[in-house]
């Protein structure tokens, strides 16, 4: 096991009313408390206190020149201009570690891998030079999804459904990463190694996508930014282990179970 | 019974309706005037169902809609009764939406459109604003058109469900400076309160303190800086909202 250095980290332990503060080995996903290490897998996490999540569609340089064709036809007609935003709203949120439900009839998901920038202070219509100073902190968000070709209407369907936003383990403070614009990100279906991507591949940095997101909406305290998801995300079925790594910040894992076999039936 | 959520000389209360005063939860009698109205729930999830009026959806030159069309509001949009929404710098149209807004008052998953009423806590009035220079066709609407700050105003109450026997057969009415500009009633809903929830409860877990925004019939016009907009459904109250003039200048 190699000794990485360790960052700090707020933590949300499952029925713990307010958060922990704790060092964070995150190379190899692991807690200091109390000087005792505990791996990540031995602890009950529950979801960071948050406010709104919003996610930033189309924000990969790869995806977008993939698509650039598209962008032109109908029913586009034009490549967006301002950022793309979709909300992932209170049901999808759910903790490092918890199964997500799989609906009833989907035979697979996408793993959507994302840097989540949790926003530090209220922020309306900030500069460029100043954007950076309302990063609060980074987590590691799963922007489950299930596979859609259009890009013409809000995903509700696709991309709200109950458990569908892993986020976590944990929150590391905005100053414990040098920058947020050249992070290794990293996918995993069972194991294995599925996908691998970085911020440095933006289309909008960070700050420039904290910049073009506050010129026309308020970002609260609390509330998290995911900063896109990488083309080609890898597919999961039922019963599959789904992982997303970010250099620095640690690994999100949560195992994809058949609704069914999760819930009680609903009663008649 | 109809309740408010409002500040009274830095204080939240609860208040409830007295004519032209209201009742704070600790007996005092105060005037409409010496309050600022917040929203009459603090929302958690909240929806609105775009096109959901046929005369609407001909109007803005959609087709209506086969599929329900819904997308989602952030935090940063509510806001309450007497709210003044800037209409950003250089648009050439704005425009308010008079929604019936239903309350969620119990977590409903699952459940058929002959349940759903069971899982209403209330309704409220909803003026949902779009600025329809920003609409581009990626998650159509999206939110820089529809997410805007203090672009959706909801109240001034909310009024019990048990209070309204027919939710369905309502009549909306909009008046900018005190001219009547846009008319319906929710019988014209495409999809109706029951089919929403359902619909929604067969998507996701449907929680208390969730809103479903039902969609506006037709009659939106442009708003300018200085109007004031009154959304007003019968039997559920009239919402006043006011638009301010830009601070920044137009951006391309």
């Amino acid at each position: 096991m190699s000794s990485s250095t360790t960052v700090p980290a707020l933590l949300a332990l499952r029925g713990h009313a307010q958060p922990l503060e704790a060092r964070v080995d995150a190379a190899n996903n692991a807690v200091w408390l109390d000087d005792h290490r505990l791996d990540a897998s031995a602890l009950a996490w529950d979801v960071p206190a948050i406010g709104c999540v919003y996610g930033a569609a189309l924000n990969f340089r790869g995806l977008r020149d993939s698509l650039e064709a598209a962008f032109h036809l109908p029913p586009h007609g034009a490549p967006p201009r301002a950022p793309v935003l979709y909300i992932k709203p209170r049901n999808t949120l759910l903790a490092h570690g918890l199964p997500v439900p799989l609906p009833a009839g989907v035979e697979t998901v996408e793993v959507g891998a994302t840097l989540g920038v949790v926003i530090g202070r209220d922020a309306t219509r900030l500069p460029l030079d100043h954007a950076a100073e309302v990063i609060g902190g980074y987590t590691i968000v799963n922007d489950v999804t299930i596979p859609h070709s259009s890009l013409f209407r809000p995903p509700l369907r696709f991309k709200c459904r109950d458990g569908f936003c892993p986020i976590g383990p944990w929150v590391v403070p905005g100053d414990a990463l040098p920058s947020p614009d050249a992070l290794a990100i990293r996918a995993y279906v069972n194991g294995e190694l599925k996908m691998r991507n970085s911020t440095a591949n933006l289309h909008r940095s960070v700050a420039q996508l904290i910049s073009d997101v506050t010129a026309f909406m308020t970002l609260r305290a609390g509330d998290v930014l995911l900063v896109g998801v990488p083309e080609n995300p890898p597919l999961a079925r039922a019963g599959d282990v789904m992982a997303v790594e970010i250099d620095g910040i640690g690994r999100l894992e949560n195992r994809l179970v058949l609704e069914e076999g999760l819930l009680p039936e609903a009663a008649p | 019974m109809k309740r408010a959520r409002v500040i009274f000389h830095g204080a939240r209360h609860t208040a409830t309706d007295e004519g032209a005063q209201l009742r704070l939860d600790d007996g005092r009698l105060v005037e409409e005037a010496e309050v600022t109205w917040l929203p009459p729930v603090e929302p958690r999830t909240v929806f609105a169902v775009g096109l959901n009026y046929a005369d609407h959806a001909k109007e803005i030159a959609s087709r209506p809609q086969d599929e329900l069309l819904i997308f989602l509001k952030g935090p940063n949009a509510i806001a309450g009764h007497r709210a003044s929404t800037v209409r950003p710098a250089g648009v050439k149209f704005m425009h308010y939406e008079c929604e019936l807004a239903v309350v969620i008052g119990r977590p409903a998953r699952r459940v058929s459109p002959a349940d759903a009423r069971a899982h209403v806590a209330g309704y409220t009035v909803a003026n949902d604003y779009a600025v329809r220079d920003f609409l581009e066709n990626y998650y159509r609407p999206n939110l820089r058109a529809k997410n805007r700050d203090a672009a959706t105003l909801l109240g001034p109450w909310l009024v019990d469900a048990g209070d309204v026997s027919d939710p369905m057969n309502l009549e909306l009415r909009t008046t900018v400076n005190g001219t009547v500009t846009q008319r319906g009633n929710t019988r014209n809903m495409i999809f109706d309160i029951d089919h929403l929830i359902a619909h929604l409860s067969s998507l996701m877990t449907l929680a208390p303190g969730d809103v479903i925004l039902t969609g506006t019939p037709e009659g939106v016009v442009n708003v300018n800086p200085g109007d004031e907009v009154a959304t007003e459904i019968d039997g559920i109250g009239r919402l006043v909202g006011f638009i301010d003039a830009d601070a920044a200048p137009p951006v391309a």
